[in-house]
């Protein structure tokens, strides 16, 4: 490669006109928007404010602002935005706010909470992580729960005709119930048999997960073309055989891209599963955020359960590049 | 103890019939094709029914068939006004709102390839994200009527709807491309006849995926707050006073549309993408 066009490929992967890589730049703007939407989201409450603190605001009385719209208020009253981005009960919390608060109620409530992990050798019920980690294990036993029942149907479709021509269709239209809105007939069904705790939201992160890995284990499973199937028949091999040591490999690239989708949908079930019971989890403190007009311990409940997909989303990405590196089949 | 073995007895008559229907002469005609998944459906709902009366299940717990039939068809008034609250209004509305926000930022995304790399890791990494978990804010915003429902709906599908089309505008092969550079036709014909078409069957994935969210988007957003009708209301509702009848009713509403819904996106597919290899199998 020559040096002009080991620069021009360089520019290309960095990639841009303006020196700033594209997913960067779309961050920043974004967090941007996000600053400059704080302001009208949250006019009213900080032009009240004001007013109590002295300041004269454009229209004197509360119910003419109340009727005025919030940019004409924005507009009107530039002076009086300074408190825009503190609010204690902001409408849109600004970034920072949700920073600090996840800041917070991990690494402070954990280090410096009475019941935290330093001063209790638990983690503690008031901060995010212990909910966190409630969902966590909901949605890994779920998950695997799904996987494992996912990849058992698949293995039944592939060598069963007629469970491929019954089971296939309905497994599909399940798909298109919103099972979700189940979840809390499920959850209070078993908890009045007496289930309750981890297993129920288990079973709707299940239920999540289970679609998405049957239909890509069964594409993965029939992925071996006729040239190899012909092969382990010239073998004289046994459907098991076949089924252990051709269409299960073949299906490995496919599992792994079905288990990223799986585990994103089995970390929904969870969550929406802990709305009906207030035991715990980000779902519950989600609600309970709602409840009591918390935005900000919302925002940093939702927060984490972005971090959470992300991270789950991510360690099965490093086991599929080990795996497929190990099999020879990796890039 | 009768019911529960004439439920292991339909069982495996059920399964019999199948076992001969598709392993017989006519495997492949469409009847059998239709009729076999029709008989198992039809054996789980005899055994659902046999089941739960023979073991005495308590209906709070699970029930029977005929009496979610009956409740379903009691309450026909109230559920259509549910339906019209719920799926009508809130659904529909925010995925109509979300899908075609989603495709004109595609088409934007698409015009310029900053943004695409910008946006795409972007799109992917929020399409994986527990999006309904911003229905609380929402409604907080919103109030509890049909419009924050819609908002929850736009949120969920706008980011699969918009990763499924700019996959599917990037579907043209670069001698596809070529001929119709030399053809001398601009950016608005290219897309019109040639990466339009081409993403088509992209979309229609984007559709089916996003219809099945925006039911799940609409009906979760009432869990948080909602007038007193929807098919989310109804659902927590009536598990508050154990009227399981109208839960499984307001369930079979939303399965109802979910499955229709999804028929007639298939069916306009298969009418556009006729030329596309998976639809003349």
């Amino acid at each position: 490669m020559t040096e002009a066009a080991a620069v021009t490929s360089a520019r290309a992967a960095s990639g841009t006109r303006w020196g700033l890589p594209p997913v960067l730049a779309v961050v920043l703007a974004l967090i941007g928007l996000w600053y400059l939407a704080v302001v009208p989201m949250n006019v009213q409450e900080v032009l009240t404010r004001a007013e109590r603190a002295g300041v004269t605001v454009q229209p004197e009385s509360a119910v003419a602002r109340r009727d005025m719209g919030t940019w004409a208020l924005v507009a009107g009253n530039p002076h009086a935005l300074g408190e825009s981005w503190s609010l204690d009960r902001p409408r849109l919390p600004a970034p920072h706010q949700v920073v600090a608060e996840l800041y917070k109620s991990t690494w402070v409530e954990e280090t410096r909470g009475r019941r935290g992990l330093v001063n209790s050798g638990s983690l503690s019920n008031r901060g995010l992580l212990h909910h966190a980690l409630v969902t966590l294990n909901a949605t890994l036993v779920g998950f695997l729960i799904g996987t494992g029942l996912g990849i058992l149907l698949a293995v039944g479709i592939v060598h069963s005709r007629v469970m491929d021509m019954s089971v296939m269709p309905w497994a599909i239209v399940s798909q298109t119930i919103p099972i979700v809105a189940l979840a809390p007939m499920i959850i209070v069904v078993l908890y009045s048999v007496g289930v309750q705790g981890l297993l129920p939201k288990a079973v709707i992160s299940a239920y999540l997960s289970f679609f998405p890995v049957v239909v890509g284990m069964v594409k993965g499973l029939r992925s071996p073309d006729a040239m190899q199937m012909d092969l382990m028949r010239t073998y004289n091999a046994s459907p098991g055989t076949v089924l252990a040591k051709l269409r299960l490999p073949a299906s490995v690239p496919y599992l792994f891209a079905s288990l990223k989708i799986a585990v994103a949908a089995s970390l929904v079930g969870a969550i929406v599963g802990e709305l009906p019971v207030q035991k715990g989890g980000l779902g519950a403190r989600m609600l309970a955020g709602s409840y009591y007009g918390q935005t900000v311990q919302i925002w940093s409940a939702l927060f984490l359960a972005a971090a959470l997909a992300a991270l789950l989303v991510w360690a099965i990405s490093a086991v599929e590049r080990r795996a497929l590196q190990r099999m020879g089949m990796g890039a | 103890m009768t019911q529960v073995i004439g439920a292991l007895a339909v069982w495996a008559a059920g399964w019999l019939l199948n076992l001969r229907l598709a392993n017989g002469p006519a495997h492949d005609s469409r009847a059998v094709r239709l009729a076999v998944p029709l008989i198992f459906g039809a054996t789980l709902l005899v055994m659902w029914e046999l089941i739960v009366r023979g073991l005495g299940v308590p209906t709070v717990i699970l029930p029977p068939p005929s009496q979610i039939a009956a409740t379903f068809a009691g309450n026909l008034v109230m559920l259509w006004g549910d339906f019209v609250q719920t799926i009508l209004k809130g659904a529909l509305a925010g995925w109509v709102i979300g899908c075609g926000a989603a495709f004109l930022t595609a088409l934007l995304v698409d015009r310029f390839d900053y943004l695409r790399r910008g946006l795409l890791p972007l799109g992917n990494f929020m399409a994986a994200l527990p999006i309904v978990g911003t229905a609380p804010i929402l409604v907080m915003w919103f109030g509890f009527g049909w419009q924050s429902k819609a908002a929850v709906v736009v949120l969920m599908v706008y980011f699969p709807m918009l990763v499924n089309t700019v996959a599917g505008l990037q579907e043209t092969s670069a001698m596809q491309r070529d001929l119709m550079r030399t053809y001398a036709a601009g950016w608005g014909q290219t897309l019109r006849s040639l990466r339009l078409p081409a993403a088509l069957p992209f979309i229609f994935n984007g559709l089916k995926i996003t219809s099945t969210l925006a039911l799940i988007g609409a009906i979760v957003a009432e869990f948080f707050g909602s007038p007193t009708l929807g098919l989310g209301f109804r659902i927590s509702t009536s598990i508050g006073q154990l009227d399981l009848g109208l839960v499984w009713s307001a369930i079979l509403v939303a399965a109802l549309t979910g499955t229709l819904v999804y028929g007639i996106i298939a069916l306009t597919e298969k009418t556009l993408t006729f030329w596309h290899p998976s639809q003349r199998g």
